[in-house]
């Protein structure tokens, strides 16, 4: 065997049915490249999931120094054997002819290859002008959610205490920002609190705002499996769409968007006014209590009825199923984080449980999900701005204990506000006070809200932009010098998923030309800045992933996420979650099983903000508020969203993934399989509106807002009436015109819509509240323009105007993909 | 006119002006975008307000007339918003901001103490309604203190030193 079977067309394979409390049977799955057997491939190297936020256990099989495929790990905690289609596919990125080789610097307006000395000065020459003459406040990092925890810290330490900037962030901004935060509001830190296994033990799951078929296909294996087996869970959507979650739920909310924290307020309202909390661990475990109650008095399922045009009736069965679960298991992700009151929002998932007193027992799973594969690394190592380790940048005594452990000074850290987040860094850049962004393993031309203006942004002559990345990306074109990186499967290093499970993913082949790990590049730009600590070393000792990975031990002792039980040996094995010390060497499955320690002033990460606002509220209220650490419930009252539909703009805009892609599709674009199930933008309305506005399944439209306009094939699907739906995927890098739309004619970015608004607590962008209408720009079976003047066709799977909507449409998977 | 009606009224004054400079500063950095944003929603907390104010008057023998008619987007905001937009990269506008959200903070703080003075006299004469009316409005007040305090916080080190 080299393949499982086609997982195009059933991403999500056989089932395995398991009953309540057993394990979850083991799949192995696997997939080789033409022609290789199992018993060619000469080595088997550990790894995880790079393509999604899973972290699913695999084998990379190589033959003659080639990646020639991948096999899931059947002994893994995380997936027991299975794989999804983006990782059974996805490796053949990494064998792209296009990778960047060498660096690239800009002359005369044009990119050029040079050796890593020359881009690297440049680099440091750049760094070192700025920093003397308008100091640090001009040196700005955006990076990503996809590096590994050691360059994530190596990032870190060199930007808080070797620039000493607070202009830190990555690209986790625009996916598991409001994670973190929901997780700080009402625990006092970040820090997962449930457990995959918690699937395996629940009688009621609820997703709010969560496609986890199409984000985590391998979780969602496990959900179908449990669906399958005897006593199966109940199930509960919340989703404006009618994804594959929302076909198998008991109870299918499809509220406007924008109109979360209504919806959740009601069920709230419901739960209490019918007496189904748990008074006694209210009473011992939470403050705030009260507030909740009063603050949602009024919420009734017939008031939210109104906001989110969802049946009162509805509203109350949802409820009727929250609170007769005896172990509820709920999941979060972009349908909240993304939308209106992101944090209001999910933190009221983390009131639902509290007040039902369901944390803590197998089971009873609260899980603030993940987009991306790397992201909770992005946040416990500061690379997301924070101080690493959740420390709190308002404690002094935190930061006190950050300077030992660099052995820098205390006011060498800055700490004087919270750090800069990936948005404002672009206003401060747009706004002229940053000079310099170093972009790694993200692409802001494409996956930031309104590309015209961060085109624009990039684009200025008085902004130094550096980008590090596989591929000569969108955003890689408006840089002044590119650097080629190493990717997974090319270098050693760590990682850990939405579930806190931590895994060791080594290098298996040499990288492609001169192209370098991402730590590498980090230690060799910190040796030509030559950052020093307090008495005169090197600010930054380390050499190898695994001296990092120590480093990072230290600075984790003691925290919330403490890895000091975990060693690259102990994790060939496989992964293990955090917490892990010498208490407990085999990890921690749940968090808060017995109190809320790192709630307590003195540890906490954050003392929290205003839900309307985002002020930060004081260290001195919250310890009047919070004495003993214990988790804090807060209200939230709805505010109507920002943009909202309107005469022009009769629609709601939201955007978001497909199964088959991954971010920009930088990697996935370069899959064959993947590229081929969706090789181009396509709009989704439902059949009703479609009628309403004159479209048909098929036509070319154009989705209009304020903002921008692009093309795409309309798709008619069941959704809400007035939505429409937009992947976010699709750029430019595959087109004539390489990193922006053809002059003068509509895109294809989803982003060129989108708003420049973001959630007041989290920062992260809003990228389904939007107002759009959408028109026709061509009737189903007249191909687009730029295919008949010929532009178009250097594209692979360019247009394929005919079948658009119907090869992919139409079949069980057509609304989603 | 009693005291408290007298402080009724500069309170039922101040928000109303409250509520027009903080939609006055939205329009201004329209291309702040937070600010922009939140300055809108804020600003209904004052017009809000304003309407209870106006509603308490007659029972303290004073005649308010409650929030302003919203006009309609108008020339004017059209030409604060065009005038944000072409600023919007000049670092200049970045101290004007600071200054706003400075006054925006001080006109919060003259309101919160005008809600100080009323919870005080509601509490002296067992003013059941007045009381009331302080504590579900008087939090907000704080909280738009709080949030142009934040700002400016976050802002200051940026705006002012790498301009």
């Amino acid at each position: 065997m080299n393949s499982s079977p086609d997982r195009i067309a059933d991403p999500w394979g056989v089932r395995s049915p398991y009953a309540p409390g057993d394990p979850w049977p083991s799949r192995t799955d696997l997939h080789l490249a033409d022609g290789v057997t199992e018993e060619d491939v000469e080595q088997w190297v550990p790894s995880a999931s790079i393509l999604h936020s899973n972290g699913d256990a695999m084998d990379i099989a190589v033959r003659d120094g080639r990646i020639v495929g991948v096999r899931g790990r059947a002994a893994d905690r995380v997936n027991r054997g299975r794989l999804g289609p983006k990782d059974l596919y996805g490796w053949q990125a990494n064998h792209a002819p296009d990778r960047l080789t060498r660096p690239l610097v800009r002359e005369n307006g044009r990119l050029v290859e040079t050796d890593w000395d020359t881009a690297l000065d440049r680099v440091a020459a750049r760094t070192r002008t700025l920093l003397d003459e308008r100091g640090p406040g001009s040196v700005g990092f955006y990076t990503s959610g996809q590096l590994f925890l050691e360059e994530y810290y190596t990032l870190s330490v060199l930007a808080h205490a070797g620039v000493r900037t607070n202009h830190l962030d990555g690209n986790t901004r625009l996916c598991t920002a409001t994670a973190a935060e929901a997780l700080k509001e009402s625990f006092g830190s970040d820090g997962q609190p449930g457990s995959y296994e918690d699937i395996d033990h629940a009688d009621t799951i609820a997703l709010f705002g969560h496609n986890m078929a199409e984000t985590q296909t391998v979780l969602w294996m496990r959900v179908l499996d449990r669906l399958e087996g005897s006593d199966p869970p109940r199930l509960l959507c919340v989703d404006p769409r009618y994804t594959p979650v929302a076909r198998r739920a008991d109870v299918h909310l499809a509220p406007r968007p924008g109109t979360n924290v209504a919806l959740l307020n009601a069920l709230l309202h419901e739960i209490i006014r019918t007496g189904r909390i748990d008074r006694a661990y209210v009473d011992a475990h939470t403050v705030g209590y009260d507030e909740l109650a009063a603050g949602v008095e009024r919420c009734t399922p017939r008031w939210a009825a109104r906001i989110c045009d969802v049946p009162a009736a509805e509203i109350e069965r949802a409820a009727d199923l929250l609170g007769d679960a005896r172990r509820l298991t709920s999941t979060v992700l972009q349908g909240v984080y993304q939308s209106h009151q992101a944090s209001a929002a999910a933190v009221q998932v983390n009131n639902l449980h509290l007040i039902r007193g369901m944390l803590g027992r197998p089971g009873c799973g609260l899980m603030q999900m993940n987009g991306q594969p790397t992201a909770q690394n992005t946040r416990e190592c500061g690379a997301d701005g924070d101080l690493p380790g959740f420390r709190n940048w308002q404690n002094d005594r935190h930061v006190a204990e950050l300077a030992e452990i660099w052995n820098v000074e205390p006011d060498g850290i800055p700490h004087h506000g919270p750090p800069t987040h990936a948005m404002q860094m672009f206003r401060y850049a747009e706004q002229g006070s940053l000079r310099l962004l170093w972009i790694s393993g993200t692409n802001p031309a494409v996956s930031l809200p309104e590309l015209g203006r961060i085109r624009s942004i990039l684009a200025q002559e008085r902004l130094f932009v550096v980008v590090q990345d596989l591929f000569l990306n969108e955003t890689a074109q408006l840089a002044d010098v590119v650097l080629p990186a190493a990717t997974w499967g090319e270098k050693t290093g760590t990682f850990t998923n939405a579930d806190r499970t931590v895994h060791l993913s080594e290098k298996a082949v040499e990288p492609p030309g001169e192209a370098r790990a991402d730590l590498d590049i980090f230690l060799d730009f910190a040796a030509r800045m030559d950052f020093r600590d307090k008495d005169g070393g090197p600010l930054i000792g380390w050499r190898d992933p695994q001296e990092a990975f120590a480093a990072w031990q230290r600075c984790s002792a003691g925290r919330p996420c403490d890895y000091t039980g975990l060693s690259y040996d102990k994790l060939r094995d496989g992964g293990i979650q955090w917490p892990c010390t010498e208490d407990a060497p085999d990890g921690t499955a749940r968090l808060y099983t017995d109190g809320f320690d790192h709630a307590h002033p003195d540890r906490c990460e954050s003392y929290g903000k205003d839900m309307v606002t985002g002020a930060t509220v004081t260290p001195v209220e919250y310890r009047s508020l919070n004495p003993d650490g214990k988790a804090v419930i807060k209200a939230a009252e709805y505010l109507p969203p920002h943009e909202d539909a309107s005469a022009e703009y009769p629609l709601q805009l939201i955007t978001g993934r497909t199964v088959y892609h991954f971010h920009t599709r930088t990697k996935t674009g370069r899959a064959p399989e993947l590229n081929a199930a969706a090789p181009d933008v396509w709009a989704e309305i439902s059949p009703a509106e479609a009628a309403a506005q004159g479209l048909a399944d098929g036509d070319l439209v154009r989705v209009t807002t304020p903002r921008g306009v692009i093309e795409a094939r309309l798709r008619t699907v069941a959704i809400r009436d007035g939505v429409v739906f937009v992947p976010f995927h699709y750029g430019y890098w595959d087109t004539p015109e390489g990193h922006r739309p053809p002059d003068g004619r509509p895109g294809r970015a989803a982003n060129e819509t989108t708003v420049t608004d973001w959630d007041p607590l989290s920062k992260q962008p809003l990228f389904k509240t939007a107002a759009a209408r959408v028109t026709l720009a061509a009737r189903r079976g007249t191909p687009r323009r730029q295919d008949t003047d010929g532009a178009g066709t250097n594209r692979p799977g360019a247009d394929r105007t005919d079948t658009h909507g119907t090869d992919t449409h139409g079949t069980d998977l057509g609304s989603t993909a | 006119m009693s005291g408290i009606g007298l402080t009724l009224r500069a309170l039922h004054d101040g928000e109303r002006d409250l509520e027009a400079d903080l939609l006055a500063v939205a329009e201004r950095h329209r291309t702040e975008h937070e600010v922009h944003h939140i300055a809108t929603d804020v600003a209904r907390w004052s017009r809000e307000h304003a309407a209870r104010l106006a509603a308490l008057g007659p029972d303290h023998g004073v005649d308010l007339s409650g929030p302003r008619d919203h006009t309609a987007p108008g020339a004017l905001t059209a030409l604060r918003e065009k005038a944000a937009q072409a600023l919007g990269r000049r670092p200049e506008t970045g101290l004007l901001l600071l200054e706003d959200l400075r006054d925006l903070h001080l006109a919060a703080v003259r309101n919160s103490l005008h809600w100080e003075m009323l919870a005080q006299a509601a509490q002296a004469t067992r003013d059941r309604t007045l009381l009331d009316l302080v504590t579900d409005c008087h939090p907000q007040t704080l909280r738009q203190m709080r949030w142009t305090n934040t700002m400016i916080k976050v802002l200051s080190p940026q705006l002012l030193v790498s301009v």
